[in-house]
């Protein structure tokens, strides 16, 4: 550590005004930062006593509560692969190895691509790296299918950063979530890639028998046309190969395929516990959008029609990416409504919001992404609304 | 010699290339461009840039309609009445549309077909309105036909960047050439770019890339 320490110190001046590599100084310090505490310290005047909680640690807390997802994710990864050729007997490491090879060069791409740019756009336009990437970097694998080619997470990655972020001017300044908008990117871009059958990693493997690609989703669009039960058929699926794969408890599990982080709710959850006991995410956003999402399958159950509106709502909880996207998306605090009502407001839409397109629209199977890229576009008008109905109230009260 | 006698009478006006007129062709490429400054004729920048082809006859058409109704307007300024001036405009302008229209529909009408009502709705674009109203009725024939040819390069110009790269990334060709297979490599279309959101993205970075050159800012 001190050799390290050395050596940053040594090269430090030819970064530092006048030196050699001055443009490049801002790079540099995010290096240095990266690997030991800053420098600085707060002038003899003012506040002397802060939190060290900053971007940065910010940031992690929220990548830590993304690592039961991953991890389970890579498991999954290779679990479905096996389970899809037939080899049901693997073991946990030749799962994990398996689910690796093809989760981490997804992770390392996002990672290298996005950070490139950050490093770019800090260097022109002179400004420290933000760690805003950090999170970005990896929510973005684990929203894509686990065998999405490399170089299409690599474009989506660029086209998200440049246009959903430098665009509007960095970190912090976004409009919509950066890592819906390289999936959305990737989802009108390249359809074939990231919908269909794709969900399941089969590799150089023949798949078994009777083996079918099909999600609970994808499924339950079925039953609107052809008027079977959905859970009947959700029950009865992966017979012969794959027994029981969508039965209440294992959707909630999230031992199905799905995109690399997305499929277990249970997962999610434990993530959800994390960023509330920290206070990284709003428990108001995370609820309501399970709540809003709930009350919308209820009341489409109510109304009935066909087979997908009747399904029992709480199956909604669980199919599809509704968990991950309240519980990591949703929340980001830059794109969501800043005001604690108006977080419900927005919560409860975007829940409501994904069970009507997925019910309604057989063209978007999932509806979480375009739900919460919708309200990360109203996000700012809930907040307009509730900011002046409360100076509306406070006017009133006024005696003056 | 008698050359020399007509270049007098012009001096004694304003030559038609005077530094002044000049700029009424150059400014609409860059700080007066009508899509990326002014943001008029938008919607049809999006609808036909899907490929290069359309978007050049687009261009073409937009930019004759705009050069022919502006020399026309301005030669009438004087006796419109001001109180039914839109309508006369009106008029002009269609009565150029349709002949660019038939034009079209009778040498080449797979184009025709392909532009489908953008080139009847020429009629409606803001920028040709626009050139109308705010040079063609003060100003002379001859800088109104100036004013009227920039401004549809200035159209032109961004429909066919917009279209460069809608056809580039969308079906890996450039005017119906397939670039990427004639070099052996194979293109993946990208449906983004097919889609009128592509247009938004690349007109968006457009106006990033020009305002950061010549360094436009809004004024409020």
């Amino acid at each position: 550590m001190d050799f390290i320490k050395h050596q940053i110190e040594k090269i430090k001046p030819h970064f530092e005004k006048g030196g050699k590599w001055e443009k490049h100084y801002y790079s540099f310090e995010a290096l240095e930062t990266f690997l030991f505490a800053p420098a600085t310290t707060n002038g003899i005047k003012g506040s002397q006593i802060r939190d060290a909680i900053d971007l940065k640690r910010l940031m992690m807390t929220v990548i830590i509560s993304m690592v039961p997802c991953l991890l389970f994710g890579i498991w999954n990864v290779g679990h479905q692969h096996f389970l899809a050729i037939g080899q049901a007997g693997a073991t946990l490491g030749e799962k994990f190895w398996v689910g690796a090879i093809q989760v981490l060069p997804v992770v390392v791409v996002s990672y290298g691509v996005g950070l490139g740019i950050e490093f770019v756009f800090a260097t022109f336009r002179r400004h420290p790296v933000n760690e805003g990437f950090l999170v970005t970097g990896m929510l973005i694998p684990l929203v894509m299918p686990p065998d999405i080619p490399l170089w299409q997470v690599a474009v989506a990655t660029v086209f998200a950063v440049i246009i959903g972020k430098e665009a509007f001017g960095g970190t912090g300044m976004n409009v919509v979530n950066i890592a819906l908008t390289a999936r959305a990117f990737l989802y009108f871009a390249y359809p074939t890639d990231i919908s269909g059958d794709v969900w399941t990693y089969i590799g150089d493997g023949q798949a078994v028998a009777g083996f079918s690609g099909a999600t609970p989703l994808s499924l339950a669009g079925d039953a609107a046309t052809t008027g079977t039960n959905v859970v009947q058929s959700f029950n009865s699926f992966g017979a012969g190969w794959n027994e029981g794969v969508f039965t209440l408890s294992n959707l909630f599990m999230g031992i199905r395929p799905g995109s690399i982080g997305e499929t277990s709710t249970l997962m999610c959850l434990i993530g959800a516990a994390i960023l509330i006991a920290t206070g990284a995410g709003s428990w108001k956003i995370i609820f309501s959008v399970f709540g809003g999402a709930y009350a919308m399958g209820l009341f489409l159950n109510l109304v009935g029609g066909n087979a997908y509106v009747e399904m029992p709502a709480h199956y909604h909880l669980v199919i599809g990416g509704l968990a991950f996207g309240a519980v990591f998306m949703a929340t980001d605090p830059v794109t969501a409504s800043q005001t604690e009502t108006g977080k419900w407001v927005y919560g409860l839409l975007i829940g409501m919001f994904t069970v009507l397109i997925r019910v309604f629209n057989p063209a978007y199977p999932e509806g979480i992404m375009l739900a919460i890229l919708l309200m990360n576009v109203f996000a700012p008008l809930i907040d307009y609304f509730v900011v002046s109905a409360n100076k509306k109230r406070r006017l009133q009260r006024a005696t003056v | 010699m008698s050359t020399a006698v007509a270049e007098v009478v012009e001096k004694k006006s304003e030559p038609l290339f005077s530094k002044k007129n000049k700029k009424l062709i150059t400014n609409p490429l860059d700080i007066d461009n009508p899509i990326t400054v002014q943001v008029l004729g938008v919607c049809s920048a999006l609808a036909v840039t899907t490929q290069m082809k359309p978007a050049l006859v687009m261009a073409i058409a937009l930019t004759v309609v705009t050069a022919s109704s502006n020399v026309i307007i301005s030669m009438l300024r004087n006796t419109i009445p001001s109180r039914i001036r839109i309508i006369v405009q009106l008029a002009i302008v269609s009565l150029w549309v349709i002949l660019v229209d038939q034009l079209l529909k009778a040498y080449s009408y797979d184009l025709w077909k392909q532009l489908s009502v953008y080139v009847g709705l020429i009629i409606t674009n803001c920028i040709v309105m626009g050139r109308l109203e705010a040079f063609a009725m003060g100003n002379k024939p001859g800088p109104s036909l100036l004013d009227g040819i920039g401004n549809g390069l200035g159209y032109g110009m961004i429909l066919l960047i917009v279209g460069f790269f809608r056809e580039l990334f969308g079906g890996g060709s450039i005017f119906g050439f397939k670039v990427f297979e004639a070099v052996g490599v194979h293109y993946t279309g990208n449906g983004i770019m097919l889609l009128p959101a592509g247009a938004c993205f690349i007109v968006g970075i457009v106006i990033w890339v020009q305002r950061t050159l010549n360094g436009h800012r809004e004024t409020h």
